[in-house]
């Protein structure tokens, strides 16, 4: 495999002592020397900077908005016609068989749509988009920004020290900001369950800029390892893992990303990849669903842990896709797949955990409560 | 003090040995979240998976270093595990075990040796 590749940041985690693993093709810090707890329960508490440059930026334009967000609409089962400007909205694509081939968030900003996209699906959903969307739409990788997350309740207070316009935003607002006299665009989101922003900065100037943020007493620079149990208390999926190619968006609880006008008696409903079963789950339910799970006592249950109906039966309903230690809670927190009738808030499964069953509980999420701004 | 390959230590207490493990192994390790230790008057021999901590990022057994008897076990750290980040040789130690046979004890490293194995 080839070398793992840099973000324009990656001279300032290792002098910010980064310990540095391999994610998605690049060399990304997991954590810095706080350690992941201090660095997850800071960010609930203060604000933490996330480097997200290996996430993949795109700019789909056409001849309008309108023509980019039609064509768009063809390849996600979401509303982005009916977007309005300056905001931003969560989907995904899908597949003929109705499965997940990534989640993205995309912007409307005036004429054209600003898409970010995870980093190891990037190369393949910039493949399809260019195949898919046909001559009268161009499909543009920005490789000359970086991309940058601040989360955490003093996250307004940190950017609007720069740019008053930013304590503005709602969630899900974008904007062009002014950062140390650097031109950002900046989406009040993220993907901690804290209020926050997201904000995609030119490669040569995001170094000067992150140091910038760090240098407010409430910001400090926070790993992949905490960025992991931070959404994972949020109830956000990690792609890949809570959600692939073979999970629909309703197994995946995502209904809520499809809007009206695009399910069945919408003005606009079907004409995405798989959107026969979608729309028929819709209808009709699926077999599974994505739930929260509360393991009892102390000890974690990891992705992979298979889930039974009781402590003795034989056959598996289900497993977790993504589980650990939750530093806010206090406990163990997880997600995973269990079969529908089994489902529903308050059923206890088992996990078997090195050879024992061990219960758990279906629970509602976010394991921790929201803080956006709405 | 004396150390295992496996990153624990022991320290003899009268006629037993306090086992923990190293402050070296609780930073590679992260966070501790979770701690399982043997019960009180297991008979364990060394090689055994006697503990499991899980940290953050993942789980772990720990090894019994020595053949011998559990003679107690630190509570404290199943209610706190970040007692083992906190304070590695003191207040984060495992368990006493009372070995069967001490020239076990001669196949452990002492602590020049140990920091030469992890630098």
């Amino acid at each position: 495999m080839a070398d793992p590749k840099q973000t324009p940041l990656h001279a300032l985690h290792l002098s910010l002592g980064a310990k540095m693993v391999p994610f998605a093709g690049y060399d990304m810090p997991v954590q810095y020397p706080l350690g992941v707890m201090k660095e997850h329960l800071h960010t609930r508490a203060k604000a933490g900077l996330f480097d997200v440059s290996h996430m993949g930026q795109v700019i789909v334009k056409g001849a309008s908005f309108e023509a980019a967000a039609s064509g768009l609409e063809a390849l996600v089962p979401v509303d982005i016609l009916g977007l309005g400007e300056n905001r931003q909205r969560y989907g995904f694509f899908t597949n003929d068989a109705g499965g997940i081939e990534d989640d993205l968030m995309f912007a409307n900003r005036g004429d054209h749509l600003f898409v970010v996209v995870n980093a190891a699906c990037k190369a393949a959903d910039i493949a399809h988009m260019k195949s898919a969307l046909g001559p009268d739409l161009t499909v543009t990788e920005i490789t000359d920004r970086a991309l940058i997350a601040l989360q955490g309740p003093s996250a307004e207070a940190a950017l609007s020290s720069f740019d008053g316009r930013a304590a503005e935003m709602r969630f899900m607002d974008v904007a062009t900001l002014s950062l140390n006299g650097v031109e950002v665009w900046v989406s009040r989101s993220g993907y901690t369950g804290e209020d926050g922003y997201e904000i995609s900065v030119p490669n040569d100037a995001v170094e000067d800029v992150a140091k910038a943020l760090l240098a407010h007493p409430d910001v400090e620079a926070i790993g992949l390892g905490a960025r992991d149990s931070l959404r994972l208390e949020g109830g956000l999926c990690l792609y890949g893992h809570d959600i692939d190619a073979s999970t629909t968006p309703v197994e995946g609880a995502l209904n809520w990303a499809i809007q009206k006008v695009r399910r069945t008696g919408g003005d606009r409903a079907g004409d995405f990849p798989g959107a026969e079963k979608i729309l028929d789950q819709m209808a009709n339910g699926a077999q599974r669903k994505r739930v929260g799970l509360s393991p009892e006592g102390r000890a974690p249950m990891r992705e992979g842990v298979e889930l039974f109906a009781s402590e003795d039966a034989t056959a598996p309903i289900g497993q977790i896709t993504s589980g650990g230690f939750g530093p806010t809670v206090g406990e163990p927190v997880a997600m995973g797949y269990v079969t529908t009738e089994h489902a529903s808030i308050g059923t206890t499964v088992y996990g078997e955990l090195r050879g024992k069953r061990q219960p758990l509980t279906v629970a509602k999420m976010p394991f921790t409560p929201a803080n956006f701004k709405r | 003090m004396k150390y295992t390959e496996e990153h624990e230590w022991l320290r003899a207490d009268g006629d037993v040995y306090v086992v923990g493990i190293t402050t070296h192994a609780t930073e590679q390790l992260g966070d501790l979240v979770f701690v399982e230790l043997p019960d009180v008057g297991d008979t364990v021999s060394k090689g055994d998976e006697i503990v499991v901590i899980e940290s953050v990022k993942a789980a772990s057994d720990i090894l019994a270093p020595i053949d011998g008897e559990i003679t107690a076990v630190n509570e404290a750290l199943v209610e706190d595990p970040s007692l083992a980040n906190s304070d590695a040789t003191g207040a984060g130690w495992f368990f006493k075990i009372k070995a069967s046979d001490a020239s076990q004890l001669d196949e452990t490293m002492d602590e020049a040796a140990y920091n030469a194995m992890i630098a």
